[in-house]
């Protein structure tokens, strides 16, 4: 396995640098055309790209639509696209789009392959968990379609190197997953004049819209969301939930507007933006809508009345803003002192001690479902979120556990060991059992399953 | 159901407008896990102004969201952030958002903004 990936490695190695000697041949031109305007600059070197017997064939099917045709087959070589994100949205995306002969393909990411991402993360596989996604990607289209350029971008997209990445590209697929490197694409997008096509899903819905296209005159993601939502709402498929096929047809709507993008003359069809919604569960399943056009006072693509306010390539370049921030950081748990705690070691004792506790698991129903521990009681989160916003919420709670005794040990846990802890601190906060009694597990189920200490327990 | 009389309206003499309220990227969770509410409301609000978006995300408040957790729908009096709204398929921005005074068989549409992928 090992010897595999050192070999793709070293196969990756190599294209990298001769990509790079490509580049730095042709830098002279790259620094022209990236301050034209759009059309994209390939659209001046009409002669430069050729296709191959082999490529005829191949793109044949696509090449006879009259919305396609040899210059759409052209163009499409001739273009350059980056992928950020090639998980779920990035994965089918990246397919179609080598499958259909886009010259060059970009794909940037820092994770690795895991098991739980196969279910929706197609082009990647079982042999390649443990693999940097960006390898196993390009392993597979590579595969599918020997002839793009794939340039491997094996980090993650930063203030420090977006710029840089960027500017070598004609499109962005915006395949993320946070609304803070959805600000930063859409910044450095707006500054280098090249088009988003941003897509996101989760649980069973998805949203797909096509931004600052053409760059200059429609709207861009700041137009459209000009405020960062609360920290606390934005929900990952981690936790919500995804359903593969759902966030997949995501991904190939994004394909379908990237090569309409680069196959049109943008000249002649400016439509208004729309936004589609995808409701997999919904009566009408497909919605469009009408959105805002581009907004005069943006701070990324307009003239802000406070002209300080505009975000500028220096302004990205020298670390000016700070997304993270902007969007509200990431929840950090730091809701409990240490001898609030215990390991899952510490509660197997416990267990195993036969000392009489109360093992309660907060985690939601279709969850708890899934897999519980021996005698546990299940309370959701959201019921002691909910006693919040009662008159008293001591009182809401501990109505909660009429039946259960108080003179016993109190275990919280739940999947990943920070809803346990706050709901540890409104146990005791609601003195309904001895302060000193009520402790949360650490890690949640994952941990007791990732540590082994009971056995087998499913992680999911 | 949609014909129903709100009795408190009627007391006043006031007329109502049906509408179509509709939730999706999971603010449905928020209105018991129902996407689509088909929903009356008074033609003028306690200050006898038409009706218009504001009033309607108020009334919404107190009267169809079950769930406690109000900030996750409005903060600070207005939609949170990240949320779009849309009149009969357009952004509100283009109808005068919370201005925008509301006809009967009216369809609006809360969006949440997601960001999985």
């Amino acid at each position: 396995m090992k010897t595999i990936l050192e070999a793709e490695n070293e196969a990756l190695k190599k294209r990298i640098s001769e990509l790079e000697a490509q580049l730095a041949s042709r830098s002279n031109d790259a620094s022209v055309t990236s301050q034209q305007p759009y059309p994209p600059p390939n659209a001046a070197n009409k002669s430069e790209v050729k296709l191959s017997l082999e490529e005829y064939k191949r793109y044949g099917r696509q090449m006879i639509l009259p919305e396609i045709g040899i210059e759409g087959q052209m163009s499409l070589k001739r273009s350059r696209v980056l992928i950020v994100g090639v998980g779920g949205l990035g994965c089918p995306a990246a397919a179609y789009l080598a499958g259909a002969g886009v010259g060059t393909l970009g794909v940037i990411d820092h994770d690795t392959v895991e098991n739980s991402n196969l279910h929706r993360q197609i082009i990647h596989s079982t042999s390649r968990v443990g693999a940097p996604k960006v390898v196993s990607a390009i392993t597979y289209l590579r595969d599918l379609n020997p002839h793009p350029n794939y340039v491997p971008h094996v980090e993650p997209l930063t203030t420090e190197n977006a710029l840089q990445i960027m500017a070598e590209y004609d499109l962005v697929l915006d395949c993320t997953d946070h609304p803070a490197i959805r600000y930063l694409i859409n910044d450095v997008a707006v500054v280098m004049n090249i088009p988003i096509v941003s897509a996101s899903a989760l649980r069973t819905d998805g949203q797909l819209i096509v931004l600052n296209n053409p760059p200059g005159v429609g709207p861009c993601y700041r137009c459209v969301w000009p405020r960062p939502p609360p920290a606390e709402s934005v929900v990952g498929c981690g936790e919500g939930g995804i359903l593969g096929p759902v966030v997949g047809l995501m991904g190939i709507m994004q394909a379908i507007e990237a090569i309409k993008i680069i196959t049109k003359n943008p000249a002649r069809d400016i439509g208004r933006t729309t936004m589609t919604l995808f409701a997999a569960y919904g009566a009408s399943p497909f919605r469009c809508l009408k959105m805002r056009g581009k907004k005069a006072g943006c701070v990324a693509c307009g003239s802000p009345e406070r002209v300080g306010e505009k975000i500028t390539r220096e302004g990205i370049e020298d670390g000016r803003m700070d997304y993270v921030a902007f969007c509200g950081g990431r929840a950090g748990m730091r809701e409990l002192r240490e001898d609030e705690r215990v390991s899952v070691a510490e509660y197997k004792e416990v267990v195993d001690k036969g000392v009489e506790h109360l093992l309660l698991d907060v985690r939601d129903k279709t969850q708890f479902g899934i897999c519980q521990l021996a005698g546990s009681l299940n309370i959701p989160f959201s019921e002691f979120e909910d006693s919040k916003h009662e008159d008293s919420e001591a009182e809401a709670i501990k109505s909660k556990f009429q039946d259960q005794p108080k003179d016993r040990p109190v275990y919280v846990i739940c999947r990943l060991g920070n809803d346990s802890q706050i709901v540890t601190r409104q146990l005791k906060q609601a003195a309904i059992f001895p302060d000193d009694q009520v402790f949360d597990i650490k890690g949640g189920i994952a941990e007791w399953a990732r540590s082994g200490i009971a056995g087998e327990f499913p992680e999911y | 159901m949609g014909e129903q009389q709100d009795p408190s309206a009627d007391e006043v003499g006031c007329k109502l407008i049906s509408l179509n309220i509709e939730f999706s990227g999971g603010l449905e969770m928020l209105f018991s896990n129902q996407r689509s509410h088909r929903i009356q409301i008074p033609v003028k609000d306690s200050s006898e102004q038409p009706a218009n978006v504001g009033f309607l995300v108020r009334h919404l408040c107190e009267n169809l969201m079950k769930d406690k957790r109000k900030d996750l729908f409005v903060l600070e009096d207005r939609i949170r952030p990240g949320i779009l709204v849309l009149i009969n398929d357009a952004d509100w921005e283009l109808e005068g958002e919370e201005e925008y005074l509301i006809q009967d068989g009216d369809t609006i549409l809360f969006v949440s903004t997601l960001h999985g992928g």
